[in-house]
């Protein structure tokens, strides 16, 4: 039986505003093991990034962790001083960020900038031995030795993307958290990139997470998923049986709204409205005024939201599952 | 045939010669040399990765850059016959403009910040006069009831901050249509929008399309919105069209390598199904695709498809 | 095919007025802002003021005019004569002669009839600040305090002149060197380049030696020069980046012509900066009068500079602290209204570039 590599209990944060608390993240709670690929999907405001940010405790000056655990291979992030958080940041956890192919420093080379993040944890490395890594590296990602003298300019999109997957992977971390890694490359080098990562996780044990609005992406990639909107989870379990059985109305919602280019040609259902404000909170079910269907209790507030296993290791929200 | 557009051999190239002394002229062929037609009520949909040369073409098409050369027909109604571009005088501009219009990918800078919604939308009838200023204002409600922005009153008044992606690429879609148009080129209006929202854009403008009776040539590089928006669906490579067909004639049967590649990197939203349909050695196919580059003619394969090849046993794997 | 339009029109004053107190708010958070505003409604305030009290008839004009305004603050003094040696019995160091409340009969050599002993009407021009006078009197009689409000009209009046001027020129010019490009671009970012080499002061030196400069063509001029100058080429490149907005490409296969979308789509998207600019071209005009007039270049009845310009003709400035009133205020409120305008644009400019917030 696989260990937990991460485990986030009832994790909460939220943003402090000029127009009040904006609640991004609120009773998370997921485990990843030794090995796993785990997904985590959701549009735009649901939170996803926000729960990235904060298992790396970069977020922003503005962020604060309000109550919950972050456990790292049994190591508690939360309330950690910044020097140990350094340690323990690309050495046991690293992400690739969304947009990371401007995460380049543009008049550094690239082979400087990966030595430099292998350098602040092991520092006693020779030159050569730091080189021979990145080599290592590149070869699993599929970029050629060369590349290490050149600047980020002098690359395409798709070779800045696996440039940065490397970074990634250069202090052997035990988990990568890699947000929405693919969204601004074509499909084809999309493709390409998935497969790379795929290769890799398994050629290293390594544990993923792997956040994205695509739900399509998230079905091939993981082996688990987690479903958010509005800053909750609102259904998480196995891919496949998410898939196959999904109870919440948001996520049927949005396995509904994905046209294929495979199998029939069916009608999509839609989605109106926008997702709501999260400044202070919100009661009850969050998904509720979009609900298609929503059942009497759903819209008068006020509900015991908490997840409840509706098969092996599937759980949802209670309500969604009792309103069938 | 009854076509809305009729375009033949479009070349756009773009002068990238460097320095003020320089002897070589190097060109870029954006596009370089495609032809396809649009039937009138049907849509084509024109699907290329990022720097194939749809909105190159998008933008030759509607006259925002001029075209280096080729020959493109449109349909003007009000003479009831097709027109050449490169022929029309001042007057038929005027009409070409109000039967040919383009809705933009980005809702956040395809509005104007400074205009309220209601002069956004106003803002064709103004130009061209059409109506009366209380017939304007009337169908400018009206369009907005349409395009599903309800109470209209609710957004006259706003500014475009005010409103989320979704409600922009509406107003977009209602400014686009207020005159009529025949012809609408779409670039990708809902890549930047949530994905919940998508199909809600998608199914107004098909909606739209059946009761306007407008065709679309939606440009998208995603080939499962191309399936759900259009009848048609043409490939772009490197300025070229390397397939056209109907659309699932296209999916279920394609025989351009490059086709092929496209349709088998796509991710399939079942985590039970494997994408081993096409096994593909990629790199043999690179070799194909980047040997298939000159001019090729386009070669029928029956049932409205064509294939650009010289040799389409090659290409029957 | 009937909307609400009273619900269409209240909506819209709701939104106004949303939005103005959002902008308020955000305007509010910069301190530098407030500061700034706060002096420039003082200045305000002392401009307004002035014609207020000659109006209500709380101040006399023939006393208070800043110009033509003559109180005579008259003292009665004792005349003595100095002694050639100290000490004395009655004078320690030379410098207790002559005492407070005396006066050397030899420093009224235009009185006739004074002998020593006598008490004597002395004119006290320029007069120490006193209750009648807050800022007290100039040589000439003339009140401080009303001089000052009467420079803060003018200061106002060519500031926001000059500036208004010159936003407009630049703004129009870089808009159409943005939108026509080519030779157009090219001979007015040459005039840029020109305009920005020449020294203004000098410039202005100049031309005020060939033509009479009052508060109305120097504020022309400087309008004129500061539309000319520099701002032309960022409001360009503004104009260039709004241009390729999609809004303007919409508009163009809408049909719009060059000019029309010229002047509704890029103009007012283009505003902001412009506006940002005003403020700032401000401070210059108000320090470029104040040098002008010190130096005595200007055609003017009354500002700041001029007075400062008085207190030197008439030999006070190198007297220290002694006469303050005539140096101190004028050159305070040149340097606090100058500064407070500035103040005013960096908190405009949180305003207006959302990626300077905090927050």
């Amino acid at each position: 039986m696989a260990k937990d590599i991460l485990v986030v209990d009832n994790l909460n944060m939220h943003y402090e505003t000029l127009e009040g608390n904006v609640m991004a993240v609120n009773n998370v709670t997921f485990s990843v093991k030794e090995g796993e690929s785990f997904g985590l999907v959701g549009e735009s405001g649901c939170g996803k990034s926000s729960v990235a940010s904060t298992l790396l405790q970069l977020q922003s000056d503005n962020a604060v962790i309000s109550s919950g655990s972050i456990k790292l291979d049994n190591q508690e992030l939360v309330g950690m001083s910044e020097s140990d958080l350094r340690k323990v940041r690309w050495n046991d956890i690293s992400i690739v960020f969304q947009g990371a192919m401007n995460a380049w420093n543009p008049v550094i080379k690239i082979g400087e900038q990966i030595r430099e993040a292998i350098r602040e944890h092991h520092p006693s490395n020779t030159k050569k031995e730091n080189t021979q890594k990145i080599s290592e590296l590149f070869k699993i990602v599929g970029l050629d030795d060369s590349i290490m003298d050149r600047y980020p300019h002098e690359l395409s999109g798709g070779m800045k993307q696996r440039a940065v997957i490397a970074l990634a992977l250069s202090c052997d971390p035990k988990i990568v958290i890699a947000d929405e890694p693919t969204t601004a490359l074509d499909v084809v080098i999309q493709d390409q990139i998935l497969k790379e990562i795929k290769k890799v996780q398994e050629l290293l044990g390594l544990s993923l997470i792997y956040i994205s609005h695509d739900i399509a992406v998230i079905a091939e990639m993981t082996d688990n998923m987690a479903v958010m909107y509005a800053g909750s989870i609102v259904e998480k379990g196995p891919t496949a049986s998410i898939f196959s059985n999904p109870r919440h109305a948001y996520t049927r919602l949005l396995l509904e709204s994905t046209p294929s280019v495979v199998g029939e040609k069916k009608k999509l259902r839609a989605l109106d409205g926008e997702p709501p404000s999260l400044i202070n909170g919100l009661e009850g079910c969050a998904f509720s005024p979009r609900c298609p269907d929503p059942s009497e209790d759903c819209s008068k507030g006020n509900l015991n939201m908490e997840l409840i296993e509706v098969e092996d290791g599937h759980w949802a929200d209670q309500c969604c599952v009792n309103c069938g | 045939m009854d076509n809305v557009i009729e375009v033949n051999n479009l070349i756009k190239n773009f002068d990238v010669s460097k320095g003020f002394f320089s002897r070589n002229k190097s060109l870029v062929k954006a596009v370089d040399g495609i032809s396809f037609s649009i039937p009138k009520g049907e849509s084509l949909g024109l699907v290329g990765q990022s720097g194939c040369g749809k909105t190159t073409t998008a933008r030759a098409l509607c006259l925002l850059d001029p075209k280096t050369s080729g020959d493109v027909k449109f349909y003007n109604p009000e003479a009831d016959e097709m027109q050449n571009l490169d022929d029309l005088n001042e007057e038929q501009v005027k009409q070409f403009r109000r039967n040919t219009q383009m809705i933009f990918q980005d809702p956040y800078e395809s509005l104007n910040p400074r205009w309220t919604i209601k002069d956004i939308i106003l803002e064709p009838l103004n130009i061209h006069n059409i109506g009366s200023l209380e017939n304007r204002t009337e169908a400018v409600v009206e369009i907005l009831k349409t395009v599903g922005l309800t109470p209209p009153e609710n957004y006259l008044p706003r500014y475009p901050h005010e409103l989320s992606g979704g409600q922009r690429q509406r107003v977009s879609i209602a400014r686009s249509l207020i005159m009529n148009p025949k012809f609408v080129i779409c670039d990708e209006p809902t890549s930047m929008l949530d994905v919940s929202i998508r199909i809600s854009i998608m199914d107004l403008m098909l909606d739209l399309a059946k009761d306007l009776q407008v065709s679309y040539l939606y440009i998208t590089h995603d080939l499962a919105v191309a399936r759900y928006m259009c009848n048609r669906i043409a490939v772009m490579f490197n300025g070229k069209i390397v397939e056209i067909a109907k659309t699932e004639d296209l999916l279920s049967n394609p025989i351009h390598p490059y086709t092929k590649r496209l349709i088998s990197s796509i991710p399939v939203p079942d985590p039970k199904y494997t994408r081993e349909k096409y096994e593909i050695n990629f790199d043999e196919l690179d070799e194909i695709i980047s040997n298939n580059t000159e001019n090729l003619p386009m070669v029928d394969v029956g049932n409205e498809h064509f294939v650009a090849t010289h040799d389409v046993k090659d290409l029957l794997i | 095919m009937e909307i609400d339009e009273v619900k269409e029109k209240n909506l819209q004053k709701q939104l106004r007025k949303e939005s103005l107190k959002k902008n308020w708010n955000l305007f509010s958070q910069s301190k530098l802002g407030m500061i700034g505003l706060g002096i420039v409604s003082l200045f305000l305030i002392l401009a307004l003021l002035q014609p207020f009290l000659f109006l209500t008839g709380i101040w006399s004009e023939s006393i208070y005019h800043p110009v033509v305004g003559y109180d005579q603050i008259v003292e009665k003094k004792l005349v003595v004569e100095c002694p050639k040696e100290f000490p004395t019995p009655k004078y320690q160091t030379y410098a207790d002669c002559p005492a407070e409340g005396e006066v050397q009969k030899k420093m009224l050599y235009l009185a006739k009839d004074v002998e020593v002993g006598d008490m004597y009407d002395v004119y006290l021009q320029p007069a120490p600040p006193s209750r009648k006078h807050i800022l007290g009197t100039d040589s000439l009689g003339r009140d401080v305090f009303s001089q000052i409000m009467e420079g803060s009209q003018v200061a106002f009046v060519l500031g926001l002149l000059s500036a208004t001027l010159g936003v407009g020129i630049s703004t129009i010019l870089g808009t159409i060197a943005a939108f026509f490009g080519g030779r157009i671009d090219a001979y007015l970012m040459r005039q840029s380049d020109l305009v920005l080499m020449l020294p203004t002061l000098p410039l202005l030196f100049i031309i005020s030696a060939f033509a009479e400069l009052k508060i109305w063509h120097l504020a022309v001029v400087l309008g004129v020069l500061g539309g000319l100058g520099g701002s032309v080429i960022t409001i360009k490149s503004q104009a260039l980046q709004v241009k390729v907005k999609p809004f303007v490409d919409s508009a163009r296969i809408t049909g719009g012509s060059q000019r029309k979308i010229m002047f509704s789509h890029v103009l007012p998207n283009v505003a902001p900066l412009a506006l940002l600019f005003m403020v700032f071209s401000v401070t210059g005009a108000i320090a470029s009068e104040s040098v002008l007039s010190f130096l005595g270049l200007l055609n003017i009845d009354m500002s700041w500079g001029l007075m400062i310009y008085l207190s030197q003709t008439d030999g006070f400035i190198f007297s220290g602290l002694e006469y303050w009133w005539l140096i101190l205020p004028a050159g305070l409120s040149v340097t606090f209204l100058a500064g407070g305008f500035y103040l005013v644009g960096r908190g405009l400019d949180d305003v207006f570039n959302p990626r300077l917030r905090k927050r």
